[in-house]
């Protein structure tokens, strides 16, 4: 048994960058240093800032910004795009640089014994003079490239972070690593800072890069662990996607349709309201008539809409939907539906997943198809997107929203691809179109895989498409092998048979 | 007659300041050709001169006048990395062939004929 009595927990500082609090279970350890290490290009100097202009514009906490690399003049530059003011900050007297940087061709000449106690005076000095709680020293590596007595540096820097916790200011220093995955960063830097770890990278994978944050300790309290996509984008900068599902989500017991009669019959009575739905089929099977006849009920029982499109254009979506007697236009004019057609190869698959995240945030809907996410597999790796899959269904549950994904089998016949299955466990029910070849013809087949929550069809059924949309039809009682493409004609006296062997026998 | 004005950038009284300013007066007043100014600064006690002249390193001469502006940092221990990192003109240049001459030193060659 321990005995121990447990010292006071360490508070967390909630950062305001999206999504890092919820991997960090609350914000950076308040009070303390955390250093930020990463590659060149990873993404530092921006987190860097957005501490800070999250600070202010967020908790109304004001920020001194030390930097060793970048001027003050060309950081307040490239943060406008971010849409992070800098200079107005200044002028309120929120923000405060610490200028370590020296300009070209100025050369120091060092005689003798020195010390760099100069800069804890500036530092301090800038933190009382904004009264700020969050510092940012960017970069460690260029400040150790700069002295080259690099004990002294450690000694300073440490002296450095021992009195912004002394005041209780919270600390983000960065530092360079040659590689992606190998020593935490050069100089040594991690044996002063070594509390609170937290990694940036920009990893190739294939032809794609993608950026991921780890955090990799925080001394004595508790974070998530594991690498988090993580997409920097105009007006906003860094935007973490959490991979871990938050699970205080409330299931409701409320049953929604799908927009189709016969398929919330196959369904038990429709699904449940905030869950999600995928249907997998070959092309041509009638997904995107799924994920049409999805939000157009919705939308028909007075519900908010949002359809994601990554592979039709809005003209040949309308086109096609008119054709099933849905007018899709007629919904956006009435501002129940929103339809967003966007090409996969515009972005990487995180930047799609902000966008739509933003588009949802905005718009507010009470249901979401996205069609389909096999087309993001052209931008990214089978785990990006299941990453996608996975952060895309924690969020819209969170909201309590409804969502129905689609994905494309690679064969026309038979099962689902290893890709497609790694979004399996993701979803909550999963709907199977498939076709059938049968006596020379070809012809669709639907079946509901899995239902949580409930009871559901197990039947293959027939259906057709025409132009009132899908209906469902018949099961194929003859035939078995459909799902795994080799349909085989039985008996019926066989099919007999087998569900006398699982009946109940009754002792004569 | 020239006249330099210099400032000496200090955290304090410590040993390292007080040998630096130490050094500094020994440097002007035995090799210096013309009045001298030597302004001591407690950055502990005017915090935001540091930040105005982007000093990290102490202690730090800071030679003003005459221009242009130079710096050199550290106890000043070095007579002759401090004369040529402040770019001042001794009394007596060293007599040639016993030292090679630095590369840089033609312009202040100019100017010392003009004594």
């Amino acid at each position: 048994m321990n005995t121990e009595k447990r010292p006071a927990g360490i508070e967390k500082l909630p950062t305001g960058i999206p999504g890092f609090d919820h991997i960090a279970f609350g914000g950076l350890p308040k009070g303390r240093t955390t250093l930020v290490s990463g590659t060149a290009g990873s993404g530092k100097t921006v987190l860097a800032c957005q501490f800070l202009a999250e600070g202010i514009t967020g908790s109304n906490q004001n920020g001194v910004m030390v930097t060793f690399e970048e001027s003050p003049a060309d950081i307040r530059t490239n943060m406008l795009g971010f849409g992070w003011d800098i200079q107005k900050w200044e002028d309120e007297g929120k923000w405060a640089f610490v200028d370590g940087t020296r300009e070209l061709g100025e050369e120091e000449i060092l005689t003798g014994e020195y010390d760099l106690g100069a800069l804890l005076v500036r530092v301090e000095h800038a933190v009382r003079k904004v009264n700020a709680s969050r510092v940012s020293a960017d970069s460690l590596g260029a400040f150790f490239s700069e002295y080259t007595d690099s004990t002294i540096v450690r000694g300073e820097l440490h002296r450095v972070a021992s009195v912004l916790k002394a005041i209780g200011v919270t600390v983000v220093m960065t530092a360079e690593r040659s590689q992606e995955y190998g020593e935490i960063a050069r100089y040594g830097v991690e044996e002063f800072v070594a509390d609170n770890v937290i990694i940036l990278r920009n990893v190739q994978e294939g032809a794609k890069r993608r950026r991921t944050m780890e955090i990799l300790k925080f001394r004595g309290t508790p974070h998530d662990k594991g690498e988090h996509p993580f997409s920097i984008v105009s007006n906003g900068g860094i935007v973490i996607l959490p991979r871990s599902t938050p699970l205080e989500q409330s299931a409701s017991n409320v049953r929604v349709t799908l927009g189709n009669q016969q398929l919330d019959e196959m369904c038990g009575g429709g699904i449940f309201r905030g869950s999600v739905v995928l249907v997998s089929g070959a092309t041509g099977t009638g997904k995107t008539l799924a994920a049409i006849e999805f939000v157009a009920g919705g939308v028909a029982n007075g519900e908010r809409s949002i359809l994601f499109d990554f592979e039709e254009s809005r003209e040949q979506l309308f086109r096609n939907a008119i054709g099933w007697n849905i007018d899709l236009p007629q919904m956006e004019r009435a501002g129940k539906l929103l339809v967003v057609c966007a090409s996969p190869e515009a972005a990487g698959v995180e930047d799609h997943l902000v966008e739509t995240r933003r588009k949802i945030e905005d718009f507010k809907p009470d249901r979401v198809a996205v069609d389909c996410l096999s087309a993001l597999e052209r931008v990214a790796t089978e785990k990006g997107v299941r990453e996608f899959a996975i952060a895309m269904t924690a969020f819209i549950k969170q909201l309590q929203i409804t969502g129905l994904f689609t994905t494309t089998t690679a064969k026309l016949f038979g099962g689902a691809s290893t890709a497609e299955a790694n979004i399996f466990t993701v979803t909550d029910a999963i709907i199977l179109l498939r076709y059938v070849e049968m006596l020379g013809a070809i012809r669709r087949g639907v079946t509901v895989m899995k239902m949580r929550g409930s009871a559901h069809d197990r039947e293959i059924r027939e259906f057709t498409i025409d132009d009132r949309g899908m209906h469902i039809g018949k099961p194929f009682r003859e035939v078995s092998g459909i799902l795994t493409g080799n349909p085989v004609r039985v008996a019926a006296s066989e099919i007999d048979r087998v569900e006398e062997m699982f009946k109940d026998k009754h002792p004569a | 007659m020239r006249k330099y004005k210099l400032k000496l950038y200090v955290t304090g009284k410590t040993l390292k300041s007080e040998r630096a300013l130490a050094n500094l007066m020994r440097i002007c007043d035995e090799d210096l050709d013309g009045t001298y100014e030597i302004v001591t600064i407690d950055l502990l006690e005017h915090p935001e001169l540091a930040e105005d002249e982007k000093i990290i390193a102490l202690p730090v001469v800071i030679k003003e006048l005459p221009r242009p502006i130079r710096r050199v940092i550290g106890d000043l221990s070095d007579t002759e990395s401090v004369l040529l990192g402040l770019d001042l003109e001794a009394i007596d240049p060293e007599p040639p062939g016993e030292d090679l001459e630095p590369v840089d030193s033609e312009p202040a060659g100019e100017e010392r004929s003009q004594k």
